[in-house]
């Protein structure tokens, strides 16, 4: 029985050696891929892991930045954003029944209907369901709590002036950008960049660890404007009373510091409510004070005086013959509405007397009289950077005729708009020298230019100080109280390219004359009650506006407070 | 020589756990030093709305449109008239000039 034996000796026990080596090799392979994969994913292309492991805890989140304030130049606010809420929903995720929905559109004060179509059109990934809710609101949406359905922080602009300042300080559009006044051409410095920031959160959503900012928000920076709101209440509440007066189409007022350029009030009629802007007209939404030319007809007077003045041509008390207010250039007749035979330089002025004016015009170069316009600002920007702004328009002296100098004289066939207007009467109250306008409120006066000398400028002041006076086109222009000085215009406008028997009334002037403090214009736009000059529509507006703004800035009078005389007969100037 | 060796790899082993067990408080420190300073900065910023807020709420209110016809209408105020005005000039020195 050697079946064991026999059994052993059948097996061939040894294994070939290849096998062995064959699968060390293996191994070692193995284990040397996975060494390589590692060292490849921890060491060289470790960005892949970085990322997820970054995804667990790591998040950028949204620092946003508002934007800046604007107030007045004491401070008072006059654009501020403040937090709103609007809900917005995600169509693919929302889920709700219908009492849902209704309960949603009664709060959003939507159409139920029209919340559903919203809220299911799984066409779109994003769709707001209301914007700029106040939040009492936006508390209710919240604590409803449906999927699907969330609240988005933005910034709503609010100006408590209201329609006020509404075209001065344009407005904001839904995602508060500029988009019209001053919000825009300031957009620069108000607008605020919101930055983003990577933040470490833990298992409970917290912010655990600033894990550095990738981009610094910027606040928008507060600006601080030349106007004065108190003024600006004053000199729109004057106008918009004139305005409904005189049945006419629009109006604009123009309140400047004499001293430095710097506006203090600008009031267009008929304004918006920027604080709830539903249906706003082009025609409410117009800055007429920048953006509309107008001819000033004998405002432009003074300038034609004071450019014959400097140039030795006059004297104010030379006298011109006034040829009984009829008088024939290159064929066509000048009037006068108060013919007179002789009437000294400064009896022009008061009484406006065009052929007075024109034959003055006429003793110069016209190269001369069109420096000197330029000189004073017109046909040029006014330096207020308000968009839309109309420089206006004066012609090159080559292409002037004979009658174009002489209607020039007194205001008609060149163009300007308001502000333009009474930055051109800085240069009587600065004594010839001519100040950039500014919305902004300055540190110091600006430089100005030199127009005219220190004499010709007082001597204009005293002309102009004779036309508000008894015997003048403005004696409705005087201040109790009050030495002022001004000079009216009435024009007729231009419809395409001819005149037409629609006037704009107008009256710039400054107060007080002894130390001038505010320039003062007034534009009223085809008023349509009987009257139409000037002296009887813009002049009134004027003294009212001055008066009052002159007793709120504690300006000392000038004058005994039974200073107004009126006559029985007002001067009118023919146009 | 071997012994102080031996000793001195203890007394860093502490320091080293003594270290690693500072860096674990000090960074959980941190951290929550860095929630308290998250949550000031979120107060400082609904103060900042709420200062928003209120500053146009209080102007809103001043309106001067407001402000004159409360005073016109609900309290009988009325602007002074000329020659109820007398404006006072006070000299550099104190002294108070009355205008004529």
């Amino acid at each position: 029985m050697n079946y064991a034996a026999s059994a052993h000796q059948n097996i061939t026990a040894k294994l070939p050696g290849w096998r062995a080596t064959a699968l060390f090799a293996a191994l070692l392979a193995g284990l040397l891929g996975l060494l390589g994969r590692g060292v490849y994913l921890q060491g060289i292309h470790d960005d892949f892991l970085q990322e997820k492991g970054n995804a667990r805890y790591s998040r950028v989140i949204e620092v946003s930045a508002h934007r800046g304030m604007i107030t007045d130049r004491n401070g008072e606010p006059l654009a501020v954003s403040t937090p709103v809420d609007s809900a917005w929903a995600s169509p693919s995720d929302a889920e709700a029944d219908n009492s849902q929905v209704r309960q949603l559109a009664q709060i959003l004060g939507m159409d139920a209907a029209e919340v559903k179509k919203r809220l299911f059109d799984t066409s779109r990934d994003f769709v707001y369901l209301k914007r700029h809710l106040p939040p009492d609101q936006a508390g209710q949406v919240a604590s409803l709590n449906l999927p699907g359905v969330s609240l988005q922080r933005e910034y709503r602009r609010f100006y408590p002036a209201g329609e006020e300042a509404a075209q001065t300080l344009g407005f904001t559009g839904q995602d508060d950008n500029g988009q019209e006044g001053l919000e825009l051409s300031l957009q620069e410095q108000l607008a605020g960049k919101s930055g983003s920031q990577r933040v470490i959160k833990d298992r409970r959503g917290h912010i655990v660890e600033d894990a550095g900012s990738l981009l610094a928000p910027k606040a928008g920076s507060d600006v601080v404007l030349s106007l004065d709101r108190n003024v600006q209440h004053l000199a729109y509440r004057e106008l918009e009373s004139a305005v409904r007066q005189h049945k006419a189409k629009a109006g604009a007022v123009v309140v400047l510091d004499a001293r430095s350029g710097e506006v203090l009030a600008l009031a267009n009629y008929p304004a918006f409510n920027p604080n709830n802007r539903g249906k706003i007209s082009a025609q409410a939404m117009r800055n007429r004070a920048i953006a509309d030319l107008f001819e000033p007809g004998s405002t432009m007077k003074p300038f034609t005086v004071a450019t014959a003045i400097e140039q030795g041509k006059v004297r104010p008390d030379t006298l011109i013959n006034t040829e009984h207010g009829v008088y024939t250039v290159g064929g066509k007749k000048i009037h006068d509405s108060h013919p007179e035979a002789m009437l000294t330089v400064a009896q022009v002025i008061q009484k406006s007397s065009n052929v007075g004016s024109a034959k003055i015009a006429l003793s110069m170069e016209s190269e001369t009289l069109w420096q000197s316009l330029s000189d004073s600002g017109f046909g040029a920007q006014t330096g207020s950077n308000f968009p839309g702004e109309a420089s206006g328009k004066l012609r090159a002296s080559k292409t002037w005729k004979p009658i174009e100098q002489a209607t020039m004289s007194y205001g008609h066939g060149l163009s300007v708009n308001l502000l333009q207007l009474a930055r051109a009467y800085t240069i009587f109250t600065n004594d010839g020298e001519l100040k950039a306008v500014s919305l902004l409120k300055l540190d110091a006066p600006a430089v100005g230019k030199k127009v005219f000398s220190d004499s010709t400028a007082h001597a204009l002041r005293d002309m102009l100080e004779k036309a508000v006076q008894p015997g003048g086109t403005a004696p409705l222009a005087q201040v109790a109280g009050y030495r002022v000085a001004g000079k009216t215009g009435t024009a007729h406008k231009l419809e395409g390219g001819r005149y037409v028997n629609r006037y704009v009334a107008s009256f710039v002037g400054f107060a007080p004359v002894s130390d001038p403090r505010l320039i003062v214009a007034v534009m009223i736009d085809e008023p349509d009650n009987g009257q139409y000059y000037g002296g009887l529509v813009a002049a009134p507006v004027f003294s009212k506006v001055t008066g009052e703004v002159l007793r709120a800035l504690n300006v000392p009078n000038d004058a005994p407070l039974d200073n107004v005389i009126m006559p029985t007969d007002i001067i009118v100037e023919e146009v | 020589m071997l012994r102080n060796e031996g000793a001195l790899n203890v007394l860093l082993l502490a320091a080293v756990v003594v270290c690693a067990l500072s860096v674990v408080t000090s960074q959980h420190k941190a951290r929550k030093l860095f929630i308290k300073l998250q949550n000031e900065k979120e107060r400082a910023q609904q103060m900042d709305v709420e200062w928003g807020q209120l500053q146009l709420e209080q102007s809103t209110w001043a309106t001067p449109a407001r402000v004159e016809k409360i005073a016109a209408q609900q309290l009988q105020m009325q602007l002074p008239g000329n020659g109820q005005v007398q404006f006072i000039r006070v000299e550099p020195d104190g002294r108070v000039n009355r205008q004529p």
